[in-house]
């Protein structure tokens, strides 16, 4: 167990560092000169100059490529053009409304699928399971600016249960800035758990029909426990891993979520940083972001160990 | 429902039907058998026959569309009392199941749930039926694999179930079926997946708790050999029917339907089938196939393929009749074969 987990963990170094390079090299080749770009055309020659000389542009690559990756060891991202302050600080003060969107919209998405898709697949053919796979058909098929905005028109606009928009004021409490992520945390939660259903009916009926499930009825218990606790935990693994990839899409899902909420986390910091064109914070946030993605496989990873004890890495 | 004293089943007149949209599939069509107590019935016949349906049935783990249509599944529980499976309710079905009748299939490799501990599994059948703590139902788990004789016992109890052999597994299946101490076991093909010497091993090893436990078996087999070394009395099906019933020495010493005849041809025998000089025969088998049971001719579902038919065969349903000392076929020549 620990030794998977280790192999595991020296995995991700090995990812991370290949993400780090693409992300350098990436920028290097992009065309034209990332210190003109950024400045925009009626930039002079002088500020281009001191811009390059203040960005590290002008000296050899390799050498470029070492300051910059012995920053990020140190947790250093480099420092924003716009904001005039460092990434990881630019990144740290957005993180919050990313961070509870995503887990309440994941724990939404999988309190809302997974009853469904057990039930869906255990009375099949039922008119729940087929009212089950269209409403799936249907929340998949929905752009979650559209579900975003009918939402804010009912709940915000009409009944008046919460803000259209916003973070709450400078000042707003925890409780407060919660109750602004309930409406964008529901809409991205619906829509993800389409995915979810369909994933976990299909994984429950194949492991409805497996000979153990037989033998669990032959053994004279319930109903319940025969779905929970011998099916389900079997169909876990397939299910796990859509979670798994549900995460890691609403971690970038969560831009458009937070430009139609108005929401100023780390989605919206990326959006103005591209229009912007801020480098050092397109970087970081790239970093941040793959970096997420690789936590969430691995936490996956590590989950499919705890359930199924033929698992080794 | 009245039964024998000495009667732990009495399966009367059963059907269990399939049915289709535009078809009916008759599974298990009439079938009539008694089990005595502590003895083994064999219930013989091919893929089709409706010899899985019948032990399904008799558990009620049906899958549907498949329902008991008519006919009684009389069952004597440990109290003496008799009840009709056939009407049970799932809710009845879940406190008799595992209590007092178990059951063992055909895989043991997918047979027992790859994420628990084979301890785990004995133990969870005996604390569904007996109030019993976690440390008292692992002494027991690891008593009943020290009974099925699986060696190292205590080192196995935490194995999971991928790492142990077939025969291993098998062994666990049967302590699970026999820890409540059931009256009844049906033993669904058991030893099919295994090797010839495991298989032996396994037979052995259940005539030998048979003895320790009492326990009546209803065994489930396509293997005539196996029929020889384990059953006291034999059914033979075909096509949803009982074709031939008889004690297990009456059949081989004699066998009155054709189809049994055919059966026990197809069975290879090295004395038989390998000539002085060594060389081969072609290795018997009964010509064409079992008809589909959505579509049986009206009269005996054996004519088509049997060597013995006579224009009258394909009349009517040719009844049980008398053809030996204690056995009854389903053949009008019984007594020409």
């Amino acid at each position: 167990m620990l030794r998977s987990a280790l192999n595991r963990l020296i995995g991700m170094a090995i990812v991370m560092f290949l993400v780090v390079t693409i992300v350098f090299v990436i920028v290097r080749v992009t065309p034209g000169d990332p210190a003109a770009v950024m400045l925009g055309p009626d930039a002079t020659a002088e500020d281009i100059a001191s811009l390059r000389e203040r960005l590290g542009l002008n000296a050899p690559i390799p050498v470029q490529f070492l300051t910059y990756f012995g920053g990020i060891l140190r947790g250093d991202f480099g420092q924003s053009i716009f904001l005039n302050i460092p990434v990881t600080h630019a990144l740290w003060l957005r993180a919050e409304p990313t961070f509870f969107l995503t887990v309440f919209a994941l724990a939404i998405a999988a309190a809302v699928a997974l009853p469904v898709g057990v039930l869906s697949a255990y009375w099949r053919g039922s008119a729940f399971d087929q009212a089950a796979t269209m409403l799936a058909m249907f929340a998949a098929s929905i752009p979650s600016f559209w579900l975003g905005l009918i939402f804010m028109q009912i709940f915000a606009v009409q009944l008046g249960w919460f803000d259209t928009s916003g973070y709450g004021g400078p000042g707003a409490s925890f409780a407060e800035r919660m109750h602004h992520l309930v409406l964008p945390a529901v809409t991205l939660g619906l829509i993800s758990s389409a995915l979810i259903t369909r994933f976990t009916r299909a994984a429950m009926l194949d492991v409805l029909n497996d000979d153990y499930v037989r033998t669990a009825r032959s053994k004279g218990m319930s109903e319940w426990r025969v779905v929970v606790r011998h099916a389900f935990k079997n169909a876990l693994i397939p299910i796990l891993t859509v979670i798994g990839l549900t995460a890691a899409l609403l971690i970038s899902g969560a831009i458009v979520t937070e430009t139609v909420f108005g929401l100023p986390g780390v989605g919206s910091l990326i959006v103005s940083a591209v229009l912007r064109r801020d480098y050092p914070v397109i970087q970081g946030a790239l970093l941040v972001v793959a970096g997420l993605y690789v936590l969430v496989n691995f936490v996956i990873d590590m989950l499919y160990l705890l359930v199924d004890p033929r698992v080794r890495y | 429902m009245t039964l024998d004293a000495d009667t732990i089943l009495s399966v009367r007149d059963l059907r269990t039907w399939f049915k289709g949209r535009h078809s009916i599939a008759k599974a298990v069509d009439g079938v009539t058998f008694d089990l005595k107590r502590g003895k083994t019935l064999a219930v013989v016949g091919e893929s089709g026959s409706g010899k899985s349906v019948t032990s399904l049935s008799i558990m009620g783990l049906l899958a549907r569309p498949g329902a008991i249509e008519s006919g009684q599944i009389l069952f004597r529980d440990r109290q003496e009392r008799v009840h009709d499976l056939a009407r049970f309710s799932q809710k009845q079905f879940r406190a008799l199941r595992g209590r007092e009748i178990a059951m063992i299939f055909q895989e043991p490799m997918t047979s027992l749930n790859p994420l628990y501990t084979v301890g785990d599994q004995i133990g969870e059948m005996i604390a569904l039926h007996e109030p019993i703590s976690p440390s008292e139902a692992r002494k027991r788990a690891l008593e009943m694999l020290r009974h099925v004789e699986i060696p190292d016992a205590a080192g196995r109890l935490d194995d999971y179930p991928h790492q142990m052999s077939g025969g291993m597994r098998q062994r666990v299946m049967i302590a699970m079926a026999l820890a409540c101490s059931p009256s009844l076991l049906i033993a669904d093909e058991p030893t099919t997946a295994l090797d010839v010497t495991i298989q032996a091993q396994i037979l052995d090893l259940l005539r030998r708790l048979q003895d320790q436990f009492g326990m009546s078996i209803l065994f489930i087999t396509h293997n005539l050999g196996v029929v020889a070394e384990i059953a006291h009395d034999v059914v033979v099906m075909y096509a949803g029917r009982v074709v031939e019933q008889a004690p297990v020495m009456e059949l081989f010493a004699r066998q009155t339907h054709p189809y049994t005849r055919g059966l026990l041809a197809c069975t290879p025998d090295a004395e038989r089938d390998l000539g002085s000089e060594g060389e081969r025969q072609a290795l018997y088998s009964i010509p064409g196939s079992v008809p589909p049971i959505t579509d049986l001719p009206p009269g005996c579902a054996f004519e088509p393929r049997c060597g013995y038919a006579v224009p009258a065969c394909r009349n009517a349903l040719p009844p049980l009749v008398k053809a030996g000392e204690n056995s009854i076929s389903r053949c009008i020549r019984s007594h020409e074969i």
